[in-house]
Formats: structure tokens, C-alpha cells, sequence
């Protein structure tokens, strides 16, 4: 039988890991190991986790890591990179406790061009509880506290977090939207987020559309539709903001043409 | 290397915010997270002003929730991180102390009460005795000192930093409004030519090496999945605390012995406690007198001690009963009367107390 590779920087001893089958959160921290691999950095990273169901990833990676409370892993990171900047921060937090309980803090960090990496899991309700509605729920969709379907009229629309990111940082951050369903550019988006962090360019963000079969009751079909037709027409999927190159661009703006040397000793 | 703050010892004449962030320069402070307050404001404006020359860090926050927090990064990172606040900025700082505690984390922060409920007024207050020593949702795993003048502002804002690294229980300085604003004469020095040992912080995570390859990852949790791995947790929290609360418990006292009355106060109604039972002996009476100066733990051996001795104890603070509350746990068992003299939000002089003694000698 063919075992499925793990990251070299996953902890064995704490597989299989924790999460639902299914669970979209597997998936992301598959990309981020592979990501921690690729570049290397496993004994300068600090992975913080926040209260939500990326709190079963407190043991999940063979990197210090930090389980702080339900919305407040950007603070916490931020008071390490302060303190440390040679160690390479990475938040890892549910939309619940970027985008609601913790949103003064993820806009604040972003205003403020945090050299930190922040990956947000977004499964359009609130796993860990019981799946109730969160900012990112989609209009008409049932969660445990909109029965009947999110009312927008009542509760406003789905928060579009990387956007607003990409709105309140300044040159240098780095703020994507990736999705479960499509494992290498999530890979490659979270691997940027990293690097742009270790180059001391700004604050970088990843958003993770995913899944949560537990609480969205649904089928392997049902969920992979889900995330790819339903997310997405409310979510979309790319780069939205990328540090602008360092070297200047090789593109030659003059309009004289240098004579032409004769070469003599050919 | 940053240039040494303090060579030697020094007469100087500073309000006590200023106080404080020189001792946190002598106590080799290397960063302080912070949202403004009134009365603390001072702290980070001396503190940002020191900061170039000694090699100092500072962030201003995006609220206190968030200054608890990084300071608990900051200290995680292996600095002596910290922070300080009052009134509601500490109701929301006791979120982050939460996790310093279960994670048992050397933060320091320094408060400076103001009056409450709410925003109150930004004067002076000892009604945060209760939350400094007990909030969160937890068991009040903590140190708290309460200073009573300048001097002590700067002896305890040290003594804060070698306790939290000491013995890894969250340490707090209690100061107020007053405290704080008030200009006084004190001594400033470098604690280490007192022979005072200034504790080294060390890393608590990003030590050398390869996780998993040369050590273990280190990883830090605050939520447990069994009820009994809770227990365990807070079991050994307890057992530890209790170990070293007889060498961290701190208290003043005098004319205790043959006392009728003991006349016990915190902070800086203590000083107006202080005088007014100096001249309460003057004038031959039997009067004592008892200042805890940790609130948590309290030296409750002392306290029961001379309590049991007196036959009235008399509780004076600038709160409804919340250092009352502390001392009657404590004296448990028994019988002396206390009585009590409460001005929630107000100040406390040595007149008020006064007098109050000689009306309970009376009656
Ligand atoms: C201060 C505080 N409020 C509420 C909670 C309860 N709580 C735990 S996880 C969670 C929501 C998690 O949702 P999300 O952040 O979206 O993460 P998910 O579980 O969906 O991955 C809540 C409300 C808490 N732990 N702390
Ligand atoms: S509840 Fe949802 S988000 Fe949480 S582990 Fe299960 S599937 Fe994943
Ligand atoms: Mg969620």
C-alpha cells in the first residue's frame, strides 16, 4: 500500500492528526508543511495557532508553536517578531477569530505592516462551536444561528477580508485567496506569503477557502461543490496584492540607439 | 551593549510614571507594549523618550487586549516584555494575563488605578485590588505588589522583574492615580551594585536548533481536552505557588504587640495609616499598625498573627471592602472585629483615620 508523503516538517507521533474527514484545515497545514520544507526554515519558524479548530493544530508541526486564544494570534505574533525578528511568524487562524473577535487586531497588524504571515482558514461558519454563522457565511446559507438562511438585510454580507487587507496595507504586503480544491497554487500562495515575510517586506496574508463537511452536513460532492461554485461566487480566487519587484525592471527606456561597435579582434 | 541608565545612585525628584519606566530601564526592561490611559500615560511617554539611548523597544497597540498579547509574544521570544494600564484598559488586559498564567508567563504590568465602575474618573481608585489579584477566569495565579510611595514604585517595578522571571508567575505593580501624578524625592540606582541580582529573561520558544531533528518543538497550550489534564495542570500551578509564596509575601508593621486597635491599609492610604497611628502612640495609645505590601499572596502567617492579637482591626482603602475581602479570608477563624472605613474612589488621609480610631477608642 502507498502511504500518502507527508512534510518533513509534520510531527508523525501526532498523526493522524485531529480534524474531521474532510476537514479543509488538513489540507492548508499539508501546503504549509510543504511550504516549510521548500524553504527550509523549519527551526526559525513560530506557528501560532488561535481557539477554533486550528487549535488541534497545536502539536501538529515539528516547529515551536504557540496556542493562543480565539482572536488573538496576531497580537501574539506580532510581540514575537518584535522581539525576535530572525524567527519566522505564522499565525493560523479561523475566519471567526480573523474577521470577527479578532478583527481589530488582523486590521491594526495589517495597517501597521506586521512582518508576519498570516493564514486564514475560511469555512464560512464557526467550526469549532457547532457551526454557527460568521462573517463570512453566505447570503441564504443555514448555520445553527441563521436557521432560516442568512438574512443580509439583518446581518450584512459576506466580509471580504483579503480585499480589505490589500486596502489598509501599504506597498510591500503581500495578500492573496486560495482554496483547498486547488492544492498548488495554494501551496505556491503560501509559500509567497512566507518568503515575502522573510524578506522584510510587509505583512502577508493567505486566505484559505475551505471546507467544514461536520457542520455544512454535506457529502464529498456536495462539499468539493460547495467550496468550488458556491465560495467562489462570493470569493475570488487569486493574488490580489504583490510586493512590487526590487530590482527595477530590465526594460530599456531610451529611444537613441547606441552606435554600433565594430569588433576588431573577432 | 547599551550604555549602563543608572551608574551608582542618584537623588532625584520625578512623578511616579516617571519613576517606573526608569526602574524598568534598571531592571534591563527590553520592550513595553501599551495603549494610552490616564493616570499610566506617562509610563510610555518617559519610556519612549529613553528608548534610542538605551537600546530600548516600544509599540503602541491597538488596545489593551492586544498590548497583553504581544507583551506575552514579547516574553515568549525571551525579553523582558511589558506593559502598563488602568482601570478599563485592565478589565481588558486580564484576557492576555489568562493565557500568562496557564502558560505561566513572566509578564509585568504596571497599574495605576483609577476610579470605577467604567471609566469613572481617571483620579485615583483602589477599587482594582479585585481584578488585579483575581481576574481572568482562572485562580489568581499571580504577584501583585502594592507600592505606597516612589521609592517603592521603583524598588517593587524592579523587584516585578526579578520575581517574574524568578518564579514565572505574571507579577504586577500596583500603583495609582496618585502615585503616579505626584512628584517626589527618591533614590534611583543600579540594582546590581546594591547587590540586588538582576534576573536574566531567557527564550521560551526559537531556542537553537531543529525541532524535532535536535530537540523536541516546544509547544505551548492553553486548551485541554480532559478534565483531569486540566487538574494536573492547575494542581501543580497551585503546589508551586503555594511553595513560594512564603519567600514572595511581603508586609509592614509596627506597635502591633499590645495593640487594641490595628489599623490596616494598602498602597497609599497606608501612608496616611502610617502617620496617623504614629501620633495616635504619641498621644499613648494602643494602636498598630499592618500593611500588606503583596496583595497576592498575602503574608497571611504575619496577618493572622497580629490580628489575632488585637481586639479591633480597622480597614481603611479607597474601595468598597475589596482589601477587606482579601484580609477576612485570610483571618478566617478569628473572632477580632473589623471595622471599616471605605471611600470607594477617594482618597484616605491620616485625619480620616485618625479620627476614626479615636471614635472606635471611645465608644
Ligand atoms: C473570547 C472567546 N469567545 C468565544 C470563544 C468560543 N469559540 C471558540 S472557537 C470559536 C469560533 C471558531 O470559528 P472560526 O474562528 O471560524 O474557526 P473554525 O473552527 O471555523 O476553524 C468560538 C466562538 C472563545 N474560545 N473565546
Ligand atoms: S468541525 Fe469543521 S472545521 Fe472543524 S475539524 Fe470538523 S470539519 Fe474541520
Ligand atoms: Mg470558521
Amino acid at each position: 500500500m502507498i502511504k500518502p508523503s507527508m512534510p518533513k516538517s509534520w510531527r508523525v507521533d501526532t498523526k493522524p492528526h485531529k480534524f474531521c474527514p474532510g476537514c479543509g484545515h488538513g489540507l492548508v497545514l499539508k501546503a504549509l508543511g510543504q511550504a516549510i520544507d521548500e524553504l527550509d526554515i523549519q527551526d526559525r519558524v513560530v506557528f501560532g495557532c488561535d481557539i477554533g479548530c486550528s487549535l488541534l493544530a497545536w502539536d501538529f508541526f515539528n516547529v515551536d508553536t504557540v496556542q493562543t486564544h480565539h482572536g488573538r494570534t496576531n497580537p501574539v505574533m506580532t510581540g514575537i517578531k518584535r522581539a525576535n525578528p530572525d524567527l519566522i511568524c505564522i499565525g493560523y487562524m479561523g475566519d471567526g477569530g480573523g474577521y470577527a473577535i479578532g478583527s481589530q487586531h488582523l486590521v491594526n497588524a495589517a495597517t501597521r505592516n506586521e512582518k508576519i504571515t498570516v493564514i486564514l482558514v475560511n469555512n464560512a461558519q464557526y467550526g469549532m462551536t457547532g457551526g454557527q454563522m460568521a462573517p463570512t457565511t453566505l447570503p441564504g446559507m443555514k448555520t445553527e444561528t441563521t436557521p432560516y438562511g442568512r438574512d443580509v438585510d439583518s446581518t450584512g454580507y459576506p466580509c471580504q477580508g483579503p480585499e480589505m487587507v490589500a486596502a489598509i496595507t501599504r506597498e510591500g504586503a503581500y495578500v492573496a485567496r486560495a482554496t483547498v480544491v486547488k492544492p498548488v497554487p495554494l501551496k505556491n500562495y503560501i509559500k509567497k506569503a512566507i518568503q515575502n515575510q522573510m524578506e522584510g517586506n510587509g505583512f502577508s496574508f493567505v486566505e484559505c477557502l475551505s471546507a467544514c463537511p461536520t457542520n455544512w452536513r454535506t457529502n464529498n460532492v456536495e462539499t468539493i461543490n460547495f467550496v468550488e461554485n458556491e465560495m467562489t461566487k462570493y470569493y475570488h480566487v487569486g493574488e490580489i496584492k504583490v510586493p512590487p519587484p526590487k530590482e527595477p525592471l530590465k526594460v530599456k527606456t531610451w529611444t537613441k540607439i547606441p552606435a554600433m561597435e565594430v569588433q576588431k579582434n573577432g | 551593549m547599551s550604555e549602563k541608565p543608572i551608574k551608582g545612585e542618584k537623588r532625584v525628584f520625578l512623578t511616579g510614571n516617571e519613576v517606573v519606566a526608569w526602574a524598568a530601564v534598571a531592571a534591563e526592561a527590553d520592550i513595553m507594549f501599551g495603549y494610552p490611559i490616564t493616570p499610566q500615560n506617562e509610563i510610555m511617554h518617559y519610556w519612549t523618550r529613553m528608548a534610542p539611548r538605551f537600546n530600548k523597544r516600544f509599540l503602541q497597540t491597538e488596545d489593551e487586549i492586544s498590548a497583553g498579547f504581544t507583551t506575552n509574544g514579547g516574553v515568549l521570544a525571551g525579553l523582558k516584555a511589558f506593559t502598563a494600564t488602568a482601570g478599563p484598559g485592565n478589565t481588558l488586559m486580564q484576557e492576555p494575563i489568562s493565557m500568562a498564567e496557564m502558560m505561566r508567563l513572566p509578564v509585568v504590568t504596571i497599574v495605576q488605578q483609577r476610579g470605577g465602575p467604567s471609566s469613572a474618573t481617571v483620579i485615583y481608585s483602589q477599587q482594582e485590588v479585585t481584578l488585579t489579584t483575581h481576574g481572568g477566569n482562572g485562580e489568581g495565579m499571580r504577584v501583585v505588589y502594592s507600592t505606597a510611595s516612589h521609592q517603592e514604585l521603583y524598588d517593587y517595578t524592579i523587584k516585578a522583574f526579578n520575581t517574574a522571571w524568578k518564579y514565572r508567575f505574571p507579577t504586577f505593580v500596583l500603583g495609582d492615580g496618585y502615585q503616579a501624578k505626584m512628584r517626589e524625592p527618591l533614590t534611583i540606582y543600579d540594582p546590581e551594585e546594591r547587590g540586588i541580582e538582576v534576573v536574566p529573561s531567557y527564550k521560551f520558544i526559537g531556542g537553537a536548533g531543529k525541532p524535532g531533528v535536535d530537540r523536541p518543538p516546544v509547544q505551548l497550550r492553553n486548551i485541554y481536552n480532559m478534565e483531569e489534564e486540566l487538574l494536573e495542570v492547575l494542581e501543580e500551578q497551585f503546589a508551586e505557588f503555594g511553595k513560594i509564596s512564603p519567600d514572595v509575601a511581603e508586609c509592614e508593621y509596627f506597635g502591633c504587640e499590645d495593640a487594641e486597635i490595628v489599623v490596616t491599609a494598602h498602597g497609599v492610604v497606608a501612608r496616611g495609616a502610617k502617620s496617623a497611628v504614629k501620633e495616635l502612640r504619641e498621644h499613648g495609645l494602643k494602636v498598630g499598625y499592618f500593611r500588606p505590601i503583596t496583595l497576592r499572596p498575602l503574608a497571611v502567617k504575619e496577618l493572622r498573627d497580629i490580628f489575632s492579637k488585637a481586639k479591633k482591626v480597622l480597614v481603611a482603602e479607597s474601595a468598597n471592602g475589596q482589601l477587606d475581602q482579601l484580609l477576612k479570608y485570610a483571618a478566617y477563624g478569628l473572632t477580632t472585629e473589623m471595622v471599616s472605613l471605605f471611600k470607594p474612589g477617594v482618597g484616605i488621609n491620616s485625619e480620616d483615620i485618625y479620627d476614626k480610631v479615636k471614635t472606635m477608642l471611645e465608644n
